[in-house]
Formats: C-alpha cells, structure tokens, sequence
C-alpha cells in the first residue's frame, strides 16, 4: 500500500463525511415539513431554507462518487453493481426530491403544490434510509467472488438487522440535525415547534445509537479488528449527539447544529476506519477487495492529488461564502417567501 | 442483430442509450440557455434597458426549468457506469475517472452554488454582480461538457495510455494526462456540440416568442419581439457554425473511424473516384448492401475532401482491413468465418442526414424570420404561418442533439473503447435481466414524467407571460431581502 492510496482512501472519506453533514440536514429539513409545519405557506417557507444550497451539498456526494471512480475503481465498481436495487431507489428518491425545489415554484394550485411537496418529503426520508441501508450491509460483508461481483447476492444481505437499524438510525439523525438547522435559519414559533421536537427525538436517538453501536459490535468485525479506534469513534458519535442534546435544552441552536451534524460525519468515519485497509467485505474466504489491488496507478493519483490541492481550497471558499449571503432569518408570514 | 433486445448487454445499452438520450435533452437546453441568459443580463448590465431585464427573468426560469431536471437525470449517469457497467468501471477506471472527478470539482461545484447565489438574489446585488453569478454558472456548464467529453473522446479515439495488469485486472493504465487533455476528437467534439447547445437556446427562445406574439398580449409585443429576433440571431449564426465545426469533425471521423464515417454515408462497396453523394437509399444491413440510391456526382469528394476527386472507402473493405488489425484479438462477435466490424448502418445512415438537414432547415426559418421582421419592414405578426413554424420548430434542434449522439455512439460498435474493449465485455457480471428490466421501466417512466413536466411548466410560463410576476409579486423573490418585497 502506498502513502497515495491511502491518502485518497482518506480523502473519499473526508468528502462523504462532508456530504452526510451536509446533505444530512438537507434531508432532515425536508422531513420537517411534514412534521412541524402548520400550512403550506410553512412548508413553502421551510423548502426555501435550502432552496440556494441543496444542489451545491448534493454535489458533494457526485464530487464523493467521481473520486471514487478515479481513485479506487475497483471499489466504485463492485459496490455500485452490488447494490444495484438499492442505489436505484437512493437515485428516484434523490431525483424527485431534487426537481421539487423547482417544480413546487411553478405548480398554480395548491394541490399541485402539495404534489411536489409531498415528494419532496419521501425523497428526504428514503434516500438517507437506503444509503445508510447500503453502507451498512456493506460493512458485514457479501459474498463477493474473485473479480469482485456479488453475483449471489441474497436479500437478508442487504436487509438484515443492522441495516435496517442503521438505516433508521441514520434517517432519525438527519431529521434531528435538519431541525436543528431550521432552528438557526426560521423566526418565531417554527424555531420552536423544531425545538420542541428534538426534545422529544434525542432520547429516541440515543437508544438507536447504543441499538446500532451493539448490532455493529456482533455483525461486523470492527470491535475484533480495530477494538480501540472504533469504541473511541462510536463513543464520539454519543458525545456529538449528547451535544446537539445539550444545544437543544439550553437552547443554544449553533451547538445542535454543530453537534449532530458532526455525529453523521463520524459515522462514516466509523465506517471508514473498520473497512481500512478492505475496501469491499467478501463473506467469501479471500475474496476480500484491499486497497492496495483496487486503487488506480501511482501515475492518476498524482495527477489527481495536484488536482484536488487545488481545487478543493477554492471550492471550500466560494462554497462556504455562498453560504454566508442566506442569513437573515425566514418568516413565513412574509408574503414573499410564497413563490 | 446490434444487441438491443432482451439481453443483459442489449438491456444495459439500452437503458445506457435511454438514460443518456433524456439527459442530454435538457443538458444541451442548459448550456445554451446559460450562455444566451448571461448575455441577456449584461445587455442589461449596460444599457440599463429594462426589457433585457425581463428577458433574463422570463428565460431565466425557463433555464431553472431545465437545469434541475439535467441534474437529476446527471444523477444516474454517474453512478450507472458502476451499476451496469463494471467491467468497463475496472478496465477503464485509470483513466475515466479523473475526468469526472474534475468536473464534479471544477464545473458542477461553480455551476451549482451560483446558481443558487442567482436564482435568490436579483434584489440584492447590482445588475453587474447579478450577471456575474449566471457567468459562473454559464461557465460551469462548459466546463463540465470539457471533461466529461475529454471522457467520451478517450473511448472514441484512446490517446496517453498503455495496457497494463493492475490489482490482478487488464486494465488501461494512463501515461500521459496531457495527451487525454490534448485529444484531437475532444477539441473537435466540444465546439460543435457547444455551438449546437447554443443554437438549440436560440430556436427555443425564439419559437417561444413566436407563440407569444400569435397570442397577441397586451403590453407584451415588445418583450416578444425582442426576444424572437435574439432567438433568430442566436439560431442563424449558430446552425452556421455548426455547420462549420460539424464539417472539422468529419474530417477527424474520416481519419480515426473510417467505419463509422462510411456507415453515415452507407457506403459498402468503395466509391468510385470521384465518388458520388448519396442523398438517400434502402440499406440492407444484414446483406451488407445499398440499393435504390439517389445520387449526385462528385459531391462526396466534395464534401470529404473538398476538392473534386478521391473515392470514399466502403464499409467491405474496412472491414477486411479491421478483421486484419483486430481479428485476431477476438473482438466483435461472430460471424460466418469472419468477424462483425459492421456498425448499424441505417441508423448512421439516417441519423447522419437527419442531423445535417436540420442544421439547414434552422438556416432557412430563422433567416426568413430575420428577413420580415427586419427594422423598416417588420411584417412578421402578419405571417402567423411563419410564427407558427417557428413555434413547431422548437423540436427540432433537440432531434438533432439526438442524431448527433446516435451517430457517434453507435457508429463506435462492436467497440466501449475504441480498439480495446467492446460493448460485451463491458457490462457487469452482477446484472441480471430482472434487475436490467426493472430500471429500464423505471427511470424510462419517472424521465418521462419529469420530462413531460417540464414541457408544462415551460408553457404555463409563457401563458403567464413576462409580466407575470409583476402582478403577482410571487415568483423568484429573494425570500432572505427586505427589500424584496417593498415594492
Ligand atoms: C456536453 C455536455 C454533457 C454531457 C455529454 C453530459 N453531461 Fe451531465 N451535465 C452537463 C453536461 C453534460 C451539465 C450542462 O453540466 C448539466 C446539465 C444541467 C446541469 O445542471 O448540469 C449536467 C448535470 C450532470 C450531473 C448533476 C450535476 C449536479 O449535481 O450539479 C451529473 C452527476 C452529470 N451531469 C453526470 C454526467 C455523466 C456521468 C455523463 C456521461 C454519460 C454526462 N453527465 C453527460
Ligand atoms: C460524454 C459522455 C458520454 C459517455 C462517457 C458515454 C458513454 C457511453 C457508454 C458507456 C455506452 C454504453 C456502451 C455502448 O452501448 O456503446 C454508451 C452508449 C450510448 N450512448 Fe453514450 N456516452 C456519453 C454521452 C452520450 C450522450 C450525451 C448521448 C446522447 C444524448 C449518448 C448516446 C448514447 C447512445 C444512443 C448509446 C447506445 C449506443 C449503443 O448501444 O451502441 N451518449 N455511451
Ligand atoms: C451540416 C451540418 C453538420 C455536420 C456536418 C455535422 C457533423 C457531425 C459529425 C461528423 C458528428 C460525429 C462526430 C463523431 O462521431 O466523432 C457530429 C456529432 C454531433 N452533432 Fe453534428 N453536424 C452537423 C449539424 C448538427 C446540428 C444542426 C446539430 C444540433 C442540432 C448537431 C449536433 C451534434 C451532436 C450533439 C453530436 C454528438 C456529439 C459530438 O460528437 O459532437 N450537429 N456532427
């Protein structure tokens, strides 16, 4: 394994832990609106918190994809045949999520309108739940065989305990940390409602947490292989959440938003860390795809380093001032915020 | 016979084709309107005339139209390479994946945060910020059609790599980077399909306008006149340079892919010298033989090598000559004692003429709509058969984006890459016919749908016209500015 291959390991993860924070709360902002909204004119306003920014966190996730393929093919390759009916349901449920923003402008009426929000809500439920679903199936392992194709892939692989806590887990997290976001960037009692309610989710959370730190424990090999840096990351995720808990009852919204956004990114930190130096489980004997097989040339990832090192500062400070112009705080009695 | 049928690999091709075809229905849409907003916005920035104001609004939503569905159907082209096509993942990941890598940093994170920045902030920034926000954006879209064509014109003509085994795999491993920059196909595929997305926003906007000036508004004549005679502008000058660099293209075509170019003029047996232009014919795909031709002599020469003679290779011989150079690594698949290097001649064929054609038919109609609704003679509200050309013709340039895909991507069988890989080897193991019949229906109905969608709201703006939002004070606000809503 070269310093290269890893380096680029890391740095797919850096960009899906960036994305999770990110996206995550996209995600949780888009189940809110049928949770803590009184009338469409709330829902409409609550869409609009991320109208300017959605696509740009969703490129996180393309930028996360494309690296992939450019780094460690391989990897990109089997995982995403693998996963061929689950990656199917992330990308319908991405996609109505992401026309909604535009069409839910344009619908006249307010059933119309409804149409498009309604989507817009199951696009943010399920596409966190099938990803979540994805990379934990994954992290137990599938039957792989010596190219790299889970040619016999059954259905208990894919769903099984752990992913389907985990998916949960995972949705439960991105709507807790979409509230907190909604707390910083809605006025008056909307802020409330979203506050009120995550007194009621984080217990929830903390028992789907200690629930998938146990199933992660007996299904995966991470507590066998990596006993020390695992329990200090799983043990992080508790601490960021029992944060964003604290930030909830002293009402400090910067502290929640902070928190459970970082507990998603640890949660592919987690991931990440126990699949090292693997980049796809087999639960055939040998069959296991390393790092050091999957990744492409020294030659590509030089070139790709450069690339990164440059562009990854700008894209961070066009992106991160992007954000800074959306700040004033969103009143959905005004009448503008209607589209 | 070309393996579209209920196979894995016919399933997975045409899901490939299905799903691309959608995606670049709206991609070409979004450059060009990117690019004709931007100039409609910096008119304003100074002139100050407040109708290009409006005019960057109106089409500006139509351009927010679709740009959200050329995301979403962008979606599944990234991640489909992996879920269908994992060998060709594997064998092509060294090189492929930098440039995509690329363009999601370079072009789709520029295109993406400004255009959120411009769809919320028209109250916020000066005129001259305002346009430099739908800049950005405009050039992000380019951007990314570079390199996600440095991709495409890799697997037309390979340039910078060696075969090497990585990780116990054959795979193509990159030696130059410069050279996939560099390749000659990329920097004669990219303005040809730039000018042609460019040229589909012009005929957009202009057949739009011609419906909004049949309608007969009130208070909206100007604004569509304004903007019917940009349309044609963008459109003329566009087909010209289509036309242009199209014929730049032929040349490379002619040099890399003798094959495919002899299919787009149906050619089997080699022409005679000068060789003669063959308007239209019945093509026998499986006899391998043309018949019932239309011809006019020398103009093939002409064409091909603009002079009048030299003969034009036919589809028989190059075969013979690809059989030699390949043959022997058991590409293709078989037939008889030889193998198939032959390309799905009719729809080159056709998809070729089709192509050309269009380019001249937007030459005439915009011209003649240029000609009556010139300055001192604007007569053109009187010719509603011409503004309803115009309005029907809004089609056709997304035809031609089509046929021109059709031509390159199918007149590269049996090859994904050419002379190294071919369509069969490509597809992934994993793939079952189920799964394959599954997506297929699937995304063929939600792109249909969005597809559709889109097409209604389109016109539901026009219906509600430019000044829509005036009256209604609803649409595009910036939700964050007090000012916003002073007024
Ligand atoms: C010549 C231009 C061109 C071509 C051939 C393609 N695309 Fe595309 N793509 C664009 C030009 C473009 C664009 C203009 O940049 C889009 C369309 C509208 C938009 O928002 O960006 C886009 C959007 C878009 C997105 C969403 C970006 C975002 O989230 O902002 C993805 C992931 C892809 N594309 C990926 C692909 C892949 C994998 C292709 C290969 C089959 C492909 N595109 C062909
Ligand atoms: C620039 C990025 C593109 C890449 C990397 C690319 C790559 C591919 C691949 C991998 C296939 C499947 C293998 C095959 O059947 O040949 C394919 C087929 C196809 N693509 Fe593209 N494509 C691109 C753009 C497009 C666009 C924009 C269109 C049209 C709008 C298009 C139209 C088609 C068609 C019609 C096929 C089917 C051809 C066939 O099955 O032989 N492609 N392309
Ligand atoms: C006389 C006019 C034209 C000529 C000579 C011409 C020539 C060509 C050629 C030779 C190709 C195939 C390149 C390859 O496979 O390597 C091509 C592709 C293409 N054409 Fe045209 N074309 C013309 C008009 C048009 C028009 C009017 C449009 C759009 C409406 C268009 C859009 C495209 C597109 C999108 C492609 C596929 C991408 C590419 O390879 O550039 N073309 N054209």
């Amino acid at each position: 394994m070269t310093t290269l291959q890893i380096l680029w390991f890391c740095i797919i993860g850096l960009l899906f832990a960036i994305f999770v924070f990110l996206e995550g709360f996209d995600f949780g902002v888009g189940m809110a609106t049928r949770l803590i909204a009184k009338d469409q004119d709330e829902q409409i306003a609550i869409q609009s918190s991320i109208g300017p920014h959605w696509d740009g966190n969703e490129t996180w996730l393309v930028t996360a994809g494309g690296a992939m393929f450019a780094s460690i093919p391989m990897w990109y390759a089997s995982l995403f045949s693998a996963y061929y009916y689950l990656l199917m349901l992330v990308l319908v449920a991405l996609i109505i999520r992401g026309v909604s923003f535009e069409f839910t402008k344009h619908a006249e009426s307010k059933s119309g309108k409804n149409f498009w929000l309604w989507l817009f809500f199951l696009g943010s439920a399920l596409a966190p739940f099938f990803l979540v679903m994805m990379l934990t199936s994954m992290i137990q392992g599938i039957p792989l065989n010596a190219n790299g194709d889970a040619t016999g892939l059954g259905f208990f692989d894919v769903v099984n305990w752990l992913s389907i806590v985990g998916g949960i887990a995972g949705v439960c997290l991105s709507l807790v940390h979409g509230l907190n976001f909604l707390r910083l960037r809605m006025s008056g009692s909307l802020a409330d409602r979203a506050r009120n309610m995550n007194k009621v989710l984080y217990p929830i959370l903390f028992v789907g947490e200690v629930l998938f730190a146990l199933l992660v424990i007996f299904q995966t090999d991470f507590f066998t292989k990596k006993l020390v840096s695992s329990l200090i990351i799983t043990i992080l995720i508790v601490l960021f959440s029992l944060l964003g808990y604290y930030g909830v009852l002293k009402d400090r919204a910067g502290w929640s938003f902070v928190g459970s956004g970082l507990s998603l990114s640890a949660v592919i930190v987690l991931i990440f860390n126990g699949m090292f130096p693997r980049v796809m489980i087999s639960t055939i004997k040998g069959n296991d795809i390393l790092l050091k097989n999957a990744a492409n040339s020294q030659y590509t990832l030089t070139v790709m380093t450069i690339v990164a090192c440059i562009l990854v500062p700008i894209v961070l400070i066009y992106f991160i001032w992007s954000y800074t112009l959306f700040t004033k705080k969103i009143n959905p009695k005004d009448n503008a915020v209607k589209y | 016979m070309y393996g579209l049928g209920l196979t894995i690999v016919g399933l997975a091709r045409f899901q490939f084709a299905m799903t691309t075809v959608f995606h670049f229905f709206f991609v070409p849409f979004s450059i060009g309107m990117g690019f004709v907003v931007a100039i409609m916005e910096t008119i304003y920035a100074v002139k100050k005339d407040e109708v290009y104001r409006t005019m960057a609004k109106f089409w500006g939503k139509i351009f927010l139209l679709s740009f959200a569905v050329g995301i979403v159907t962008g979606l599944i082209q990234e991640f489909q390479f992996g879920m269908n096509w994992s060998e060709y993942s594997r064998f092509m990941g060294d090189v492929f994946g930098a440039p995509l890598a690329i363009e999601a940093l370079l072009a789709f994170f520029i295109e993406s945060v400004f255009i959120g920045i411009w769809m919320f902030t028209w109250d916020r920034f000066t005129p001259g910020w305002h346009a430099f926000m739908i800049w950005m954006t405009s050039i992000g879209t380019m951007l990314s059609a570079i390199w996600i064509l440095a991709a495409n014109s890799f697997m037309q003509h390979p340039t910078g790599f060696t075969i090497a085994v990585m990780g116990g795999h054959t795979r193509i491993k990159l030696t130059s980077f410069g050279d996939v920059v560099a390749n000659p196909q990329l920097w004669r595929v990219f303005p040809h399909l730039i000018i042609a997305a460019i040229m589909t926003a012009g005929v957009v906007i202009a057949g739009m306008s011609a419906y909004g000036l049949l309608r007969k508004k009130k208070g909206e004549n100007h604004f569509f006149k304004t903007s019917l005679r940009y349309g044609l502008w963008v459109g003329l000058v566009g087909a010209l340079l289509t036309i242009v660099a199209g014929d730049f293209q032929t040349q490379q075509m002619l040099k890399d892919q003798p094959m495919k170019f002899a299919a787009t003029e149906g050619i089997y047996k080699t022409t005679k010298d000068p060789a003669p232009w063959t308007v239209i014919e019945t093509i026998d795909a499986k006899g391998h033989k043309a018949s019932h031709q239309v011809e006019i002599p020398k103009v093939l020469s002409l064409l091909t090598y603009h002079k009048t003679s030299g003969s034009v290779k036919g589809m028989n011989e190059i075969n013979k000559e690809l059989n030699n150079e390949y043959g022997n690594k058991k590409f293709g698949t078989q037939m008889g004692s030889e193998l198939d290097f032959y390309p799905p001649a009719k729809t080159l064929f056709w998809s070729f003429r089709i192509m050309t054609a269009i380019a001249f038919i937007i030459l005439i109609f915009d011209f003649l709509g240029l000609l009556f609704s010139r300055k001192n003679k604007d007569t053109i509200e009187n010719k509603r058969w011409l503004l309803h050309l115009l309005g029907i013709g809004i089609w056709v340039p997304f035809i031609g984006n089509s046929a021109g895909w059709f031509v390159t991507e199918f007149g590269r069988y049996p090859w994904i890459v050419y002379g190294l890989f071919t369509i069969s080897q490509a597809v992934s193991p994993s793939s079952t016919i189920g799964s394959l019949l599954f997506s297929n229906i699937l995304y063929f109905v939600l792109f249909a749908f969005l597809g559709g969608v889109m097409v209604w709201y389109s016109r539901q703006t026009l219906h509600q016209g430019p000044y829509f939002e005036e009256k209604d004070s609803k649409q595009n606000v910036d939700p964050f500015a007090k000012e916003a809503f002073g007024k």
